[in-house]
């Protein structure tokens, strides 16, 4: 543990430490742009250029470890000098283009600039070097190589994360640049990280650009819905309005990463929801009111469970969250008596994974599922079967696929059941034939946890109200359940979870608190 | 006057190893042999010897960066990019005495414990990197290289690379990058090439001159060359002088030699009866000197005192009638075109000095401009990983120093006073 001295505080970091971030762990802000903390370190862009007594030049914050007795002073006239003239000559080059740039208001130029810069420009304009503006380069980015500072934070990128090595730096001088060989696009499931590495706007995303200035969104800490890896993220939105994912850091998780497919779960907020509950009465779409769709599906279920054992189903999903599958068990097996509980995958894709993030189940909890006692497999496969034999008679089902069904086969399943009432977020083939549509909440609309698939519980939290009518999956599931004479008292996602905790061996002893923004492992 | 390198150079039979060998050649390499490593490292410090390449390190104590620890294999890098302006002295040591050179190398990895080496050669150098793909193949031919030289039971390989072209791979860590492949990037330090260099490999690189000096070392003693020069400069060195003088061309003198002489003595004087007008006195990248400065020892501390470099040996000789404005529009332009782009004072300042100063030079200096080259040297000095970016500072920085009229004069007139013209 060497112990220095940074702007006069004294500071004791662990050995191998570098100076900037020796100085973050006591709030010294150094600024830098090549530094990532997830890279190799570059030590290019000479922004963190800091002074070292006893050495005769500047030393890089960056690249530089921490010794016994050392005195850093980030705060002198010399430093303030060299980083305000550093930033004057990557301003030279970067087009003052912030109000078309996609990167305004998250540019590390642009806030550099009002602490370091605010000078006037010494430099000639007939003397700027022009470099190529909008070029595709593949994946979900856009390059404009204009406004690129040269960090090669995603020439790093490729070569030590992805090791796909697709970008590189081409000439010399004040003519180098970024780019692609020719033919050679970028070629990977994780470019969109490179929208969010890059400190200015050179590599934008091709799907967020232009849609929403970032400082009109709002931000809230969730998870991936992607696969069952849990990758930590912030979705980020405006009104009812789910705009893009960002990783968030979880070193046990994704670090700071997330990938391509994961990054475009957010539309699924957004496009073909379910927004308000209707009933489907002789073939014809009929809207209704939730006071008096909710008593109906009750009743309905509980008629069935009255008709006989096992003639009431419940195809859970893993799409739900473990507050919601809890909630799901409970009314199959104890309002609803049957042992028609099961579970259905959302359609599995490819069932690729690449032994990084993306894990070849498609779903975020399906740990989840099974750790509350609901199976899939043999026992989904049974289901179908009583199902298909016409034993049901009325089916509570959530999500919009059952199975690997086309929508054909599913709808043909469906109409051996009198009474179909769905939960579902979005339009799909079970709404399609469903008798009663109850419109739930997105991942961005409600909170909750899930079990990623290594046993890590992650909590997700609301960023807005359930658009249009659709309701909170909890909330909804605990009126019905009382409609059924349940008498929960639940009141939200954080209760249910006290509940759940309380008797589920997994999760004993877990609170929101204990699970926190990085979440927990379930007991084994 | 004793000499230690080019004793036989006008001779050409002694770029053939026999012809090599007829003068002695490799005895000191036999010599080396019978000595122990430590014992010709000790040599080597004794000697003073100040490496030839620019920077002046001392070899020996470079030497000694190597790890104790003999388990990763150790390598020799011969940097003969040669790439500074107004330098050409190695070139003249490969293409006259080629063994003199690999007698060098051998001795050298001997004592360094190596036993591989690449002479990483400028691409330009077309001729001298045949002539020593000849020597070596008649080295290898006679034991001196390859498995058991001479007996000795060690082994050594060497292997000439030649570089595509960049005046920034001639910069230690960018060398060893191009060597492996890669793009000419000098590397962040630490790790220092000692201890992680060429293929992760511990790896010392010395300048061809630097190496060249080495069996006259072992021959003779490391206190007989450093008597040769001079206080903590020993032996002789190659200085190349160009321009504006009568006999231009490579000579060997003892360090710590008057600059004056170097000039008025050996190389002739100034051509055509002129005045000294200024001398760039260690290669393009050293601040210049005013004729008035030049009364002084060729050695690096001297050098320093007076706030420039011998560097590595290039002494460029400017007359009068020479428009310095234009002389270091040309230098800008050099550094503009080499700058590898890595580091931002670098890559941005390279170009902006370039751009100023050539529109000073044509005539369209702005008020205020010579001020902005001072400003902008300043933000480009010691601010990068590698010195390219003071390597263009110094001298335009310098230049404005010492000329400052002539800058004032071109922004006043609009035109240069000397009628120079940029084409």
């Amino acid at each position: 543990m060497p112990n220095l001295t940074i702007n006069g505080i004294a500071v004791a970091v662990p050995d191998g430490t570098t100076i900037l971030n020796a100085a973050k762990t006591i709030g010294v802000h150094v600024p830098h742009y090549c530094y990532h903390p997830r890279l190799s370190i570059a030590g290019n862009c000479r922004m963190c250029l800091v002074e070292v007594e006893k050495f005769p030049k500047l030393q890089t914050a960056c690249s530089t470890v921490v010794t016994e007795g050392m005195i850093v002073r980030t705060d002198t006239e010399k430093v303030r000098k060299a980083v305000t003239g550093v930033l004057e000559l990557i301003l030279i080059h970067h087009p003052i283009d912030c109000p078309i740039c996609d990167q305004a208001g998250e540019c590390g130029l642009q806030n550099y600039y009002m602490t370091y810069g605010l000078h006037k420009s010494r430099y000639a304009l007939e003397d700027k070097v022009h470099k190529k503006k909008v070029q595709d380069i593949g994946g979900q980015i856009v390059l404009d190589a204009e406004r690129c500072i040269l960090c090669s934070r995603c020439v790093r990128f490729l070569d030590e994360v992805t090791q796909t090595r697709e970008l590189h730096i081409f000439s010399r001088g004040d003519h180098s640049e970024i780019s692609v060989f020719p033919g050679r696009p970028l070629s990977n499931d994780y470019t969109g990280n490179l929208a969010d590495i890059c400190p200015v706007g050179a590599l934008t995303s091709k799907d967020f650009r232009f849609k929403c200035r970032v400082w009109f969104l709002k931000g809230a800490e969730s998870i991936c819905t992607g696969c069952s890896n849990g990758c930590n993220v912030e979705a980020h939105f405006k009104g009812d309005i789910l705009y893009r994912l960002k990783p968030r850091e979880n070193e046990a998780v994704n670090r700071s990463w997330m990938c391509d497919f994961g990054r475009l779960e957010y539309k699924k907020a957004n496009d073909a929801r379910l927004l308000a509950p209707f009933v489907r009465e002789g073939g014809a779409e009929k809207a209704v009111s939730w006071g008096a769709l909710v008593p109906r599906v009750a009743l309905e279920l509980s008629r069935a469970a009255e008709a006989g054992p096992d003639a009431a189903a419940v195809i859970a999903s893993p799409q739900l969250s473990n507050e919601e599958l809890y909630l799901a068990r409970r009314i199959a097996t104890e309002l609803l008596g049957t042992r028609n509980l099961a579970f259905t995958h959302r359609a599995p894709g490819d069932g690729f994974e690449d032994g990084f993030l993306i894990r070849a189940d498609k779903n975020p909890n399906s740990r989840g599922a099974r750790l509350l006692g609901i199976p899939d497999g043999a026992a989904f496969d049974a289901l179908v079967e009583r199902i298909a034999a016409g034993t049901v008679r009325a089916l509570l089902v959530f999500g919009n696929v059952v199975g690997s069904f086309t929508e054909a086969e599913t709808a043909a399943l469906l109409s051996k059941v009198p009474f179909v009432a769905q939960v579902g977020t979005n339009d799909g083939p079970v709404s399609k034939v469903a008798t009663a549509v109850m419109p739930s909440a997105s991942f961005a609309e409600r909170g909750g946890t899930f079990t990623s698939h290594a046993g890590r519980v992650q909590r997700f939290r609301a960023g807005f109200a359930p658009r249009g009518k659709a309701r909170n999956t909890v909330d909804l599931l605990v009126e019905l359940a009382n409609r059924m004479g349940a008498g929960w008292t639940f009141a939200g996602e954080a209760s249910v979870f006290h509940a759940l905790s309380a008797t589920e061996a997994p999760f004993a002893g877990m609170t929101y608190e204990s699970v926190g923004s990085q979440g927990q492992e379930c007991k084994p | 006057m004793e000499t230690v390198l080019t004793t036989h150079f006008a001779d050409d039979r002694y770029r053939g190893l026999s012809g090599y060998r007829r003068t002695g050649g490799y005895d000191a390499l036999k010599k080396a042999f019978a000595m122990t490593p430590e014992a010709i490292i000790d040599e080597v410090k004794k000697a003073n010897l100040r490496g030839r390449g620019g920077a002046g390190f001392p070899a020996g104590v470079k030497w000694g960066f190597l790890p104790k620890d003999l388990s990763r294999p150790r390598v020799l890098v011969i940097n003969a990019d040669e790439g500074e302006p107004g330098t050409f002295k190695d070139r003249v040591i490969m293409s006259r005495g080629p063994h003199l050179l690999i007698e060098g190398i051998v001795i050298s990895c001997f004592a360094l414990r190596a036993h591989a080496c690449w002479i990483y050669i400028r691409g330009e150098f077309v001729r001298e990197a045949r002539i020593l793909d000849e020597a070596i193949a008649e080295a290898y031919g006679a034991g001196l290289l390859g498995k058991d030289i001479l007996g000795s039971g060690f082994d050594l390989d060497v292997t000439v690379h030649r570089g595509a072209g960049a005046y920034i791979c001639g910069e230690e860590t960018s060398l060893i990058n191009s060597l492996e492949g890669k793009r000419g990037w000098p590397r962040l330090k630490p790790p220092f090439p000692a201890s992680v260099g060429a293929f992760g490999l511990p790896t010392i690189v010395n300048n061809v001159e630097t190496i060249a000096d080495v069996p006259w070392i072992v021959t003779h003693g490391g206190e007989r060359f450093a008597a040769l020069g001079c206080e903590k400069n020993g032996g002789t060195r190659l200085i190349g002088v160009s321009g504006a003088v009568n006999r231009p061309g490579v000579y060997e003198l003892p360090a710590g030699i008057n600059l004056k002489e170097i000039i008025y003595t050996y190389a002739g004087g100034i051509r055509d009866g002129k005045a000294l007008k200024a001398v760039i006195p260690g290669g393009s990248s050293t601040p210049v000197l005013r004729a008035n400065e030049i009364d002084v020892a060729y050695d690096i501390e001297s050098m320093a005192k007076i706030g420039t470099m011998a560097g590595s040996g290039g002494v460029i000789v400017i007359a009068e009638g020479t428009c310095m404005v234009r002389a270091l529009s040309v230098l800008m332009n050099f550094y503009a075109h080499e700058s590898c782009g890595q580091c931002t004072p670098c890559r941005e300042g390279t170009g902006w000095l370039k751009k100023i100063v050539g529109r000073i030079e044509a005539g369209k200096g702005r008020v205020g401009d010579v001020e902005l080259i001072l400003d902008l040297c300043d933000n480009m000095m010691g601010r990068t990983i590698c010195p390219l970016s003071d390597a263009a500072a110094m001298p335009a920085q310098s230049f404005v120093w010492k000329f400052r009229e002539e800058f004032d004069r071109h922004i006043a007139e609009q035109k240069c006073p000397y009628g120079n013209r940029f084409l």
